[in-house]
């Protein structure tokens, strides 16, 4: 259990002293409400032989005893139960974060698929299950019954035994059958739900292509025919599933049976008084009240293996980024960077993205990063940035990236990244995550710098505005403004900007894009994009192509030549021409013209 | 949430055959209950008692044993009972959400993000075990178990059977009452633990950009003590709502208690025989327990009956369809008259006026700002999105037009051949996995061979696929894929056109592509007009433009201002 529970075990034990105590009074609670039948017992069987009062006095007074005994010791085990497990379960929220605080966002690559993460959070959430719903209720039922056929061996050995028996096989053997049977069915049966749930998602997704095509009804069909496999597998577990519930009564019954049958010749030859044969037999009624939720144990236990495999994973995923034990300094301001023969790539065997990449940015140079979607533009920020393992050389300010460590360089280079996170929380804490303890005026003053103080006045609450969770109740262009404003607060000596306008629209992406310029217009800057749209013509600029470097140059010389940038500029001026041919037209009724060939919209 | 949701129970006309065989187990189950209380405290009054007949006690055990067999078989029964009757309320229920979330169409009202969909329909809609396999047995026996119970009691022994009457009624009294008190603090603490949850989330999602600020561990302090806090809030809610469960138990075992003592007393004053009070004090437990575990159960049924709730809300979402019964005519031109649409809850219009007519044999293209409404007119001709106003019709050789919103929408589309922006290249059974011919014959799913290669021949693409290893086989893995885009968009331009349609829709088919993979494009929409189809293209590429007889600009009224 230990092995295959990994964190959330250790987690848990983290708080073993509280759970014991809580195991402890809810044995207790557990013990009395078996005492209080067993009394009840007793207390009827001696007044049926018309004893002096006060002995039934006695027993009338332990049975309301042990009636309010039970009630309130399983009142304080629930709530010193909870109260640890909760304390466990921040612990291992804590070791989780830290776990994932390493291997982001480069070793994340390989989790960050689907809702793998939100899974995992919830994974994190369900181990709670472990103490309250799988070993706390486990361990006082085994106290209880191994005191309760104790007392039965001392009363009659043989009735004792043959209660231990079932006792024994309530504990172990029923869940171990619940847990093996439903552990057989979920893995045939968790194939199909995943084919199911991904057969809905690709036909949700492809709704118009299905409907356009007119075979939306042979993909509900087929959904059908998986939906109904996945009926069979769970209908045809569904006899393994009654096993636990029929197996209880069975032992139940077996116990009081077999305790009147052993017992009943004891009574005859007087080793046994008459009395205690009721209790004999009512015993088990009581104890296996106790031992009903094992079966649900067991099914928990099942649950939480699978939550507990995915934390593991997490654990043993291999780091990104190798950090050094002792960082190097890197020296303060912006002396240079420099790329040497670098190679990169996301993930363990993933393609390289990055192949033989040198380049050199000097202090207030803007170097400028071009080429299509997926020639590896964002892989080179995260590398310079030091979220990804490399090879070959980067040195910044002269010292190798690798010797000083992510957390040395991260200080000295901003990132504008295309979809900025901005945190579920107010404006101004999110623009103070860029430097703490700011005052009201310095995040004013970084806001206008962003000039995104006059939407910020119009909010309601003003700084103190909530912004939503990934911050959904701002604009695409609000949510830039904010992530500018955070870098602003504290200019980073380089900055690099990746696509910060790629998904706004064309008003907007302007906007911002000179909002940008004008505040750092001072600072060292790597632009990286793919519109042409926006670059001096005093600026470096590299094609990266496929991972490698296609060419290098200013602006003037790369546009006279062959190859990507040429195309792209040649495309641009085409959505210019077609702009002033579209701006000439009436709006909403057509226009007739003679076609051309020759690709031009004006002809030959 | 109800006690009984009709709706739920209207679902499966299993689930109603479902309900009266659980009534029945719960009406044996009860009874059996009664028989196994008689039967041991006659067994032990029997064995203690004087001049006791052996055989009488052994065929007493023997039917004991019976009792007790037939009460396992009837839970492992039940139990089998309750996963069947709930798989088949499942299966209807996803059954119907796929087919009407399918049916909507992209633009519908009922379709939310297909992730989020998928979640429902398969986890979800699960949590409904917790209702049909637990809850409501359990409700019925609640129901019951306690009235044959307290009859049993009463002809037995008036006393006790009005202690266990006016205590029973008690419970599900308290339970409502406690469930009032505590109902807004225990939702508040579920939403705090929601909101716990979100924000490490949100920092895990938010983890390269705390890192380039330096931030990062620090958080896991921050997360600590929102943890800290978390706890003792949920102490605070806990501990009162244990104490709900502390009255309940209190009631429940006092009860039992006071008709032990009370049993015990009058059996030693002569007033009761051994054998009822012994009965009475088996019974009376029993009573309590059904009760007892409804509680326990709710919290499961609740979440399901939740998902159920959104499963409704899916299926009654009025739907928007388009079709009539009138059949397709042969036409040749497509009318457009002062064509524009309105989506609620926007006070921009998403497609401004429109008016135009496209002939069969020449291209149409539609140009515009981005945002002006170009694709919402192809989603309408499609049938995706309704008109606010105007209409659209064709025209056939009669000269008479007909309404597109009168069509058979089948006949219709198998008209029509469509390319969107982004098509989804998958087969007709939606696998994961689909070969180019597979994605291509759900243009036409009778092609044949000579007729899918003719088809990409057209596309422009012919040539590249005879190079690939696999051929017509290559598998298109949706996302990652060694096709480029170029590629995809082609194959998805000879999807549309091996159904040989009268009408062909583009939108933007040249986005993304290089220079010459554009031309290619450009000479296949060409040809496919002069062969006789009508062609509409959005453009946004001069080449395309260039080639059209009829260029509409669209603007919606944003664009105006």
């Amino acid at each position: 259990m230990v092995r295959t529970l990994g964190p959330v075990w250790a987690a848990m034990v983290e708080e073993r002293r509280m759970l014991s105590v809580a195991g402890v009074v809810g044995a207790l609670a557990s013990a009395c409400a078996v005492a209080l039948l067993g009394t009840a017992a007793w207390l009827i069987a001696t007044a049926a032989g018309a004893p002096p009062v006060l002995t039934l006095t006695v027993a009338a007074v332990m049975v309301r005893a042990f009636a309010l005994g039970r009630a309130f010791l399983r009142y304080g085990e629930r709530l010193i139960g909870h109260a640890a497990a909760l304390r466990g379960l921040t612990g291992l929220r804590v070791r989780v974060y830290g776990r994932l605080e390493r291997l982001a966002p480069g070793g994340l690559a390989g989790f960050a698929r689907g809702d793998l993460l939100t899974r995992l959070i919830a994974d994190v959430d369900s181990a709670l299950d472990l103490p309250l719903r799988v070993v706390l209720p486990w361990a006082q039922a085994a106290l209880v019954s191994a005191g309760t056929v104790a007392f039965c061996v001392w009363l009659d050995p043989s009735a004792g035994l043959i209660l231990g028996c079932s006792v024994v096989a309530a504990l172990v053997l029923v869940p171990w059958a619940a847990a093996t049977v439903t552990s057989r069915s979920e893995r045939r049966i968790a194939p199909s739900k995943a084919l199911l749930a991904s057969t809905v998602v690709t036909a949700l997704d492809a709704s118009a292509d299905l409907i356009a095509f007119g075979e939306q009804v042979t993909a509900t069909r087929r959904i059908a025919v998986i939906d109904a496999d996945v009926t069979s597998l769970t209908q045809r577990s569904s006899a393994a599933l009654g096993i636990g519930s029929g197996l209880g009564v069975l032992l139940q019954g077996i116990a009081v049976v077999g305790v009147l049958v052993v017992a009943m010749p004891a009574v005859r030859q007087g080793l046994l008084q008459p009395v205690w044969l009721a209790v004999l037999a009512l015993l088990p009624l009581a104890v296996f009240e106790v031992l009903a939720p094992l079966p649900g144990s067991a099914l928990a236990y099942q649950r939480l293996r699978g939550s507990a495999a995915r934390l593991d994973a997490l654990e043993l995923a291999a780091d990104s980024v190798t950090e050094p034990v002792v960082p190097l300094m890197v020296p303060p301001g912006f002396r240079g960077l420099e790329l040497r023969g670098v190679n990169a790539g996301w993930g363990a065997g993933g393609a390289q993205a990055l192949r033989a990449i040198d380049l050199r940015v000097r202090a207030g140079e803007h170097l400028v990063i071009v080429g299509p979607s997926g020639a590896g533009k964002s892989t080179l920020a995260a590398v310079i940035m030091g979220f990804l393992a490399y090879e070959g050389s980067i040195e910044l300010n002269g010292i190798e990236l690798s010797l000083s460590g992510g957390d040395g360089i991260r200080g000295r280079i901003g990132l504008l990244a295309q979809r900025s996170h901005v945190f579920g929380t107010t404006i101004a804490e999110n623009v103070r995550l860029g430097r703490p303890g700011l005052s009201d005026a310095q995040v004013w003053e970084a806001l206008a710098a962003a000039q995104l103080d006059e939407s910020v006045r119009r909010m309601p609450g003003g700084l103190d505005a909530e912004v939503g969770p990934l911050g959904m109740r701002l604009s695409g262009g609000e949510s830039q403004r904010l992530a500018l404003a955070r870098i602003l607060i504290d200019p980073p000596p380089l900055l690099i900007l990746d696509e910060p306008t790629e998904h706004l629209d064309g008003a907007t992406a302007e906007a911002i894009e000179q909002t940008i310029r004008a505040a750092t217009a001072s600072s060292t800057r790597i632009t990286i994009t793919h519109r042409l749209r926006g670059i001096c013509p005093g600026d470096h600029v590299i094609v990266l192509r496929d991972g490698r470097i296609e060419a290098e140059g200013s602006c003037l010389e790369l546009a006279s030549g062959v190859g990507w940038f040429a195309d792209q500029l040649r495309t641009e001026l085409d959505e210019l021409e077609m702009f002033e041919f579209i701006e000439g037209l009436p709006v909403g009724i057509a226009v007739i013209r003679v076609p051309t060939t020759g690709g031009s919209i004006i002809g030959g | 949430m109800r006690p009984i949701d009709p709706r739920l129970l209207q679902v499966a006309r299993s689930t109603r055959r479902y309900i009266v065989a659980v009534i029945v187990t719960g009406v044996v189950t009860a009874v059996l209950v009664i028989v196994q209380a008689r039967l041991l405290s006659g067994v032990i009054v029997d064995v203690t008692g004087d001049g006791l007949s052996f055989n009488r006690v052994s065929e007493a055990v023997v039917a004991l044993a019976v009792v007790v067999l037939v009460r396992a078989a009837i839970a492992w029964g039940s139990e089998m009972l309750a996963v069947r009757a709930s798989a088949r309320a499942k299966e209807e229920l996803r059954d119907a959400t796929v087919r009407t979330v399918l049916a909507s169409g992209p633009y519908g009202r009922a379709g939310s993000a297909p992730g989020e969909v998928a979640t429902l329909v398969t986890r979800g809609i699960d949590g409904l075990d917790g209702y049909f396999a637990r809850y409501l047995p359990q409700l019925v026996l609640a129901v019951i178990v306690p009235c044959a119970i307290l009859l049993t009691l009463a002809g037995q022994d008036l006393l006790s059977a009005l202690i266990v009457a006016v205590t029973i009624p008690l419970i599900p009294v308290f339970m409502i009452l406690i469930g009032l008190y505590t109902k807004g603090q225990v939702e508040r603490q579920w939403r705090t633990l929601a909101a716990v949850s979100t924000h490490v989330l949100d920092m895990i999602e938010g983890l390269p950009t705390l890192k380039m600020f330096g931030r990062a561990k620090e958080q896991a302090a921050a997360i600590r003590v929102m943890g800290d806090d978390y706890r003792s809030a949920t102490v605070a809610v806990l501990r009162v709502s244990f104490l709900s469960s502390l009255a309940l138990e209190l009631l429940a075992t006092l009860s039992i208690a006071l008709v032990a003592v009370s049993v015990g007393i009058r059996l030693a004053e002569g007033q009761m025989s051994y054998s009822t009070a012994l009965f009475v004090l088996l019974l009376a437990p029993e009573a309590y327990l059904p009760l007892r575990l409804v509680g326990q159960h709710f919290h499961a049924a609740a979440e399901g009956v939740d998902a159920a709730d959104r499963v409704f809300t899916i299926l009654d979402a009025d739907q928007h369809s388009m079709g009539g019964t009138a059949p397709v005519p042969r036409y040749c031109v497509l009318r457009i008259t002062d064509a524009s649409v309105h989506f609620d809850g926007r006070t921009a219009r998403a497609l401004e006026s429109v008016t135009f007519e496209a002939v069969a044999g020449s291209i149409t293209a539609l140009v515009g700002a981005s945002g002006g409404g170009k694709t919402t007119l192809i989603n309408a001709i499609m049938g995706f999105v309704p008109l606010t106003t105007g209409t659209m019709g064709v025209i056939g050789s009669e000269g008479a037009e007909v309404n597109l919103s009168d069509l058979d929408r089948q006949a219709w589309l198998s008209t029509v051949g469509w390319v969107p922006q982004r098509s989804k290249l998958i087969d007709s059974g939606a696998g994961s996995r689909t070969t180019i011919e597979g994605a291509v014959r759900l243009g036409r799913c009778d092609a044949t061979v000579d007729e899918i290669w003719a088809a990409l021949g057209a596309a422009g693409i012919a040539e590249e696929i005879k190079g690939l290893p696999a051929g017509l086989q290559t598998e298109i893995q949706l996302g990652a894929t060694g096709l480029s885009a170029g590629q995809l968009q082609r194959i998805a331009l000879a999807r549309a056109l091996v159904r040989r349609p009268r009408l062909l829709l583009l939108d933007e088919p040249t986005a993304g592509l290089d220079m010459v993979s554009e031309a290619a494009v450009v000479r296949a929409v060409r040809r496919i007009a002069d062969d006789g189809a009508i062609v509409i293209v959005v453009a946004h590429r001069p080449a395309l433009v260039a080639i059209a007889e009829t260029v509409v600009r669209v603007a919606s009224a944003v664009d105006e201002w």
